[in-house]
């Protein structure tokens, strides 16, 4: 199909902003009396808080208030282990604990200095099996684990079920966590290879670039609240909630995110934004909260560690006919998280097993947040089953192409335990396109081949997530003066969604881009809700509304034309310009004409009655607020039906040096099946900066605490490593199918979660392959596992270790 | 980084400054105000992007935190702070330099520029930063203002580097969002446009 805005780059309008460093972040901005906040945090990795003794601090010139757990919450903490405001009841090293308020940063330092904090030291945990184990320490105060609508509980193993299951046995203790489809013992009885393994993949931190700063100061009883997120007008309710302020005196003030990543997408995962809400409204002055690097560790999130069991059959064909998945999942100390859930429902997706089971029980550690990051649990587990895909093709005699287009997902398809149908499925093409892009009929060959001490490795990754919704609501307005407004929800986090979705309003007006606004930025803008800007959701939920809202506005522009110069609104049509007759296009008005003339009638035409009747609240009145001030669209997204997928396939060849450990990425080809591309630029920076994370997940980055005092060893930049500019190859090749999906206007479906999965996928199966076939079972694999193997050393100290080194 | 202006004699200007420096203390606004001057004179001149600015400087004090919360200039961003992403790398004598890691103090005779003074009066863009538009470069963006700053240096030093040394040279700059390609696509077609 061909369309004006649709699959065309543009400048999105706040790139200029970017490069000349104008846009502004929370902590770029500043207001008159303006004080800041700094905050004491927790010493011990759990414990409770005796007594505070602030009477010094407070007493101090220049300090103006503090705020404590007491303070949020006076009832008492929400008994549950998710992330508080405060707390008294740390179950983290670095948890904040209170806030001081004061004239400088220097002078909050000193007053927190002077505080006296006594807190009682509770035992701490850092490995999920060792809490597991009986007499092993529970992360909380009421047990090691916490069961949805029930709240904490103890889960024990016997010493001999934790030691087997460290010795690559199936664990036998009953899972919290279960479902099933097909009839596995018959999978794997007509299996002719069979895989059993445990594996494990580490947890680390997020580490956005911006720390979650904030700034917040009250006028007239309505609270603004400068901070950072995913999402925009998703956080507003969640996050007034936690301020404690009704919706309509909340104002969220959110031009840029500086990364996001999955734990800035909702308000329960970003509290700390409320302190310097809260402390403001206590001292009646603008409180800045900068947050430092250390504290974004703590507090902003981490990916769930995995600690597994699998076993797979194939059958002689390679069609996978049984897959048996158990996990551990780790928790953390606060938050927690469905990664092997979504790990296990991404293999059934990716790999269309045909009779699958999956048991998981979380537990708690005294580690970081732990929350969604970046395609939860799929990214992580297609690291683990890239290699034993080649493993499998080697042992019946197919080559590693073959055997994934051979389980691969297409039209018509389903997955999971629900059996739920994708919307539209392409894995076959992409992975030919991927294949014909990499040449791997011609390099396949250089597998394994030796050059010194250097081998050439081959790998094929795939990935999956679950990428769209719906239920959400559309506003645009047609100005006066003919300009096209498209307020939109979506945060701006760096992949320009709020800006590619309002396209598809632009579209059905056909209207030159230049002649739209996007409204988005702040919340007293009148926006309208979106769903939380996780899980690659955007694309697909956010041209649905954007697209819908322009169809009633053009409705609107139809209906006014045909009132005023006769027919039925099926006469007429809309050029960008004007609004016309079909058999006359001299008959019409322009648009600005028509916005006049729907002000003027009122009604449902300036959004002051018939409005949908299932507006989300926040919509509800951002509508009230803008009634009367355009001919306005307002559209409700109804539910869609079957599952929008994202897949990503990636072919790479690495050089493996045998004496080092260390490799080079020669090649690396990354292609999207998203459907329709709306934003080139838009997905070829989805699938270079999901490279760039898949390579994070596969070799470099994890978790890291001292055993002994459960100090984090990973709270900057290089211990947890991020990859680099020259940890990433110079050049990455990218493609995308192009296939419309049906539940989409405009057929796009979302990328930047699978971006990252197939890349970690391909580079571990190069690893493996390098290395003759060996597989760590891990993820990352990081250098010295590869030297320690070369050289016949046990990396396998620990089995399974979480947070911790493995040997 | 400049060669002169090390880690190591960070630390040994802020001993000599008489602060006792510490990594949460050195880098906030007016922090300044509630402490006796010691012996460093406090009200200087800078040359900033071309103009010279009087500003009351503490003697802890770190250039990124003078240009952002003394001089308004919040172009330059903090991301960690220690000198491990270079978010706030502006230029110091041409040379790129992480603006966490310099006493303020001890530019006191150097020409810093930072993202804010690229722009042509006309309010043209600066061919990097033009570069980085037209490429897509920025994704999130908070570690743009320090690219650009990396590649401009680079391009002064370099004006026609193959993709290897832009790589090496940019090697500085994290990106949490992975948009390495793409910034390097932009200083590629920056040095073209030049």
């Amino acid at each position: 199909m061909a369309y004006m805005h649709i699959g065309k780059d543009f400048v999105p309008p706040d790139v200029p902003g970017k490069v000349t460093g104008r846009i502004k972040y929370a902590e770029d901005y500043a207001r008159d009396g303006m004080v800041y906040a700094r905050l004491l945090t927790s010493p011990v990795p759990h414990g409770r808080v005796v007594n505070i003794d602030a009477s010094a601090a407070l007493a101090m010139e220049g300090v103006f208030g503090i705020l404590t757990a007491d303070d949020v919450y006076p009832d008492g903490e929400p008994q549950s282990p998710s992330l508080k405001v405060l707390t008294n009841e740390p179950t983290l090293m670095g948890e904040p604990i209170l806030a001081v308020a004061a004239i400088d940063e220097k002078t909050a330092e000193d007053a927190i200095a002077a505080i006296s904090l006594t807190i009682e030291r509770l035992p701490f945990v850092l490995d999920p099996l060792d809490s597991l184990s009986e007499g092993g320490a529970n992360a909380y105060n009421g047990g090691n684990t916490f069961i949805f609508r029930e709240g904490f509980a103890e889960e024990k193993w016997t010493a001999d079920q934790v030691a087997s299951f460290r010795s690559g046995n199936e664990p036998t203790a009953e899972a919290q966590q279960s479902w099933e489809y097909g009839d596995l013992a018959a999978g794997f009885a007509a299996a002719d290879f069979v895989h059993e393994t445990t594996f494990s993949t580490a947890g680390y931190p997020h580490m956005s670039m911006e720390p979650r700063s904030a700034m917040a100061y009250w006028e007239n009883g309505k609270c603004f609240l400068h901070g950072t997120s995913q999402s925009l007008s998703a956080i507003a309710e969640p996050m007034a909630a936690i301020v404690g302020v009704p919706l309509e005196d909340f104002v969220f003030i959110n031009e840029a995110t500086g990364g996001g990543f999955g734990q800035r997408a909702r308000a329960g995962s970003i509290p700390s934004m409320a302190i310097p809400a809260k402390l403001s409204q206590k001292i009646n002055r603008p409180v800045m909260m900068r947050v430092t690097r250390e504290e974004e560790f703590t507090i902003g999130g981490a990916r769930q560690g995995l600690q597994g069991w699998l076993k797979v059959g194939f059958k002689s064909d390679g069609s996978m006919s049984a897959m048996d998945m158990y996990c551990i999942s780790d928790n953390g100390g606060k938050g927690g998280g469905g990664d092997a859930n979504s790990a296990a429902a991404g293999v059934s997706a990716l790999y269309q097993t045909e009779a699958m089971r999956f048991r998981n029980t979380s537990i708690g550690t005294n580690t970081g947040h732990r929350g969604a990051q970046r395609g939860p649990g799929e990214n992580q587990i297609m690291a683990i089953m890239a290699p034993i895909m080649d493993k499998a093709a080697e042992s019946l005699g197919l080559d590693r192409l073959e055997i994934r287009k051979l389980n691969a997902a297409q039209n018509g398809d389903v997955s999971g335990p629900r059996s739920e149908p994708f919307t539209s499925a392409y894995m076959p093409e992409a992975l030919e396109m991927g294949a014909a892009q990499f040449d791997w009929e011609g390099k396949k060959g250089r597998a394994r081949q030796t050059n010194g001490s250097k081998v050439r490795g081959l790998g094929i990754g795939q990935g999956y997530h679950n990428a769209g919704r719906s239920g959400m609501d559309g506003i645009v307005r047609l100005m006066p003066s003919g300009r096209l407004q498209i307020h939109n929800g979506v945060g701006n986090l760096g992949t320009y969604s709020y800006a590619s979705t309002s396209r598809a309003a632009a579209e059905v007006l056909k209207m030159a881009w230049e002649n739209c606004d996007v409204v988005t930025g702040r919340t007293d803008r009148h926006l309208p809700i979106t769903s939380p800007q996780d899980g690659s959701n955007s694309i697909f939920t956010n041209t649905r509304t954007c697209f819908g809202a322009a169809q009633d506005l053009l409705a609107k522009m139809k209906e006014i034309a045909a009132m005023d110069f006769g027919g039925d609104v099926a006469d007429y049509d809309v050029d960008g310009v004007r609004v016309h007759q079909i058999a006359d296009n001299t008959v019409g008005m322009t648009y600005a004409e028509v916005a006049q003339r729907g002000m003027e009638l009122g009604g449902k035409f300036s959004g002051e009655s018939d409005l949908p009747e299932e507006l989300n609240t926040l919509t509800a009145l951002s509508v009230s607020r803008l009634a009367g001030s355009a001919l306005m669209g307002i559209y409700h997204d109804p539910s869609h039906s079957n599952n929008p997928p994202g897949f990503t396939v990636t072919f790479t060849e690495i050089e493996l040096d045998k004496e080092t450990g260390k490799f080079e990425i020669l090649d690396l080809v990354t292609i999207a099946e998203c459907g329709t591309v709306v934003h080139p630029q838009g997905v070829a920076n989805q699938l270079r900066g999901g490279a760039v994370w898949g390579i994070g997940l596969s070799v470099l980055e994890r978790h890291l605490y001292d055993p002994q005092n459960g100090l984090p060893a990973s709270s900057g930049f290089w211990q947890s490593k991020i990859p680099t500019y020259l940890d990433t190859p110079a050049e990455i090749g990218t493609g995308w199918v192009d296939l419309p999906d049906p539940e989409n206007p405009v057929g796009a479906r979302g990328i930047g979660e699978p971006s990252m999965g197939a890349v970690s996928a391909a580079l571990n199966a190069a690893i493996s392959d390098a290395l003759g076939g060996h597989m760590f079972d891990a993820a990352p694999v990081t250098t010295d596992m590869i030297i320690n193997h070369i050289a016949g050393v046990s990396e396998d100290a620990t089995p399974l270790a979480q947070n911790n080194f493995r040997g | 980084m400049n060669p002169k202006l090390t880690r190591r004699r960070f630390i040994k200007g802020v001993i000599a400054s008489g602060a006792a420096a510490t990594s949460t203390t050195i880098w906030y606004t007016a922090n300044g105000q509630s402490r006796p001057a010691g012996a460093v004179e406090r009200m200087i001149r800078i040359n900033i992007n071309g103009q010279m600015r009087n500003v009351d400087v503490a003697p802890q004090e770190t250039l990124a935190s003078t240009l952002r919360y003394k001089l308004g200039l919040t172009g330059t961003k903090l991301g960690c702070n220690r000198g491990e992403c270079g978010a706030c790398t502006v230029l110091v004598d041409d040379i790129p330099s992480y603006a966490c890691s310099i006493l303020t103090h001890s530019v006191k005779n150097m020409r810093v520029e930072s993202v804010e003074g690229l722009e042509a009066a006309n309010g043209d863009l600066h061919p990097v930063q033009q570069a980085f538009v037209d490429e897509l470069s920025p994704q999130c963006g908070y570690c743009t203002p320090g690219q650009v700053m990396s590649a401009v240096g680079l391009l002064r030093s370099n004006p026609n580097p193959t993709r290897e040394e832009a790589r090496q040279a940019m090697a500085g700059n994290i990106c949490r969002c992975g948009s390495y390609d793409s910034y390097l696509n932009g200083v590629m077609r920056a040095a073209q446009i030049g």
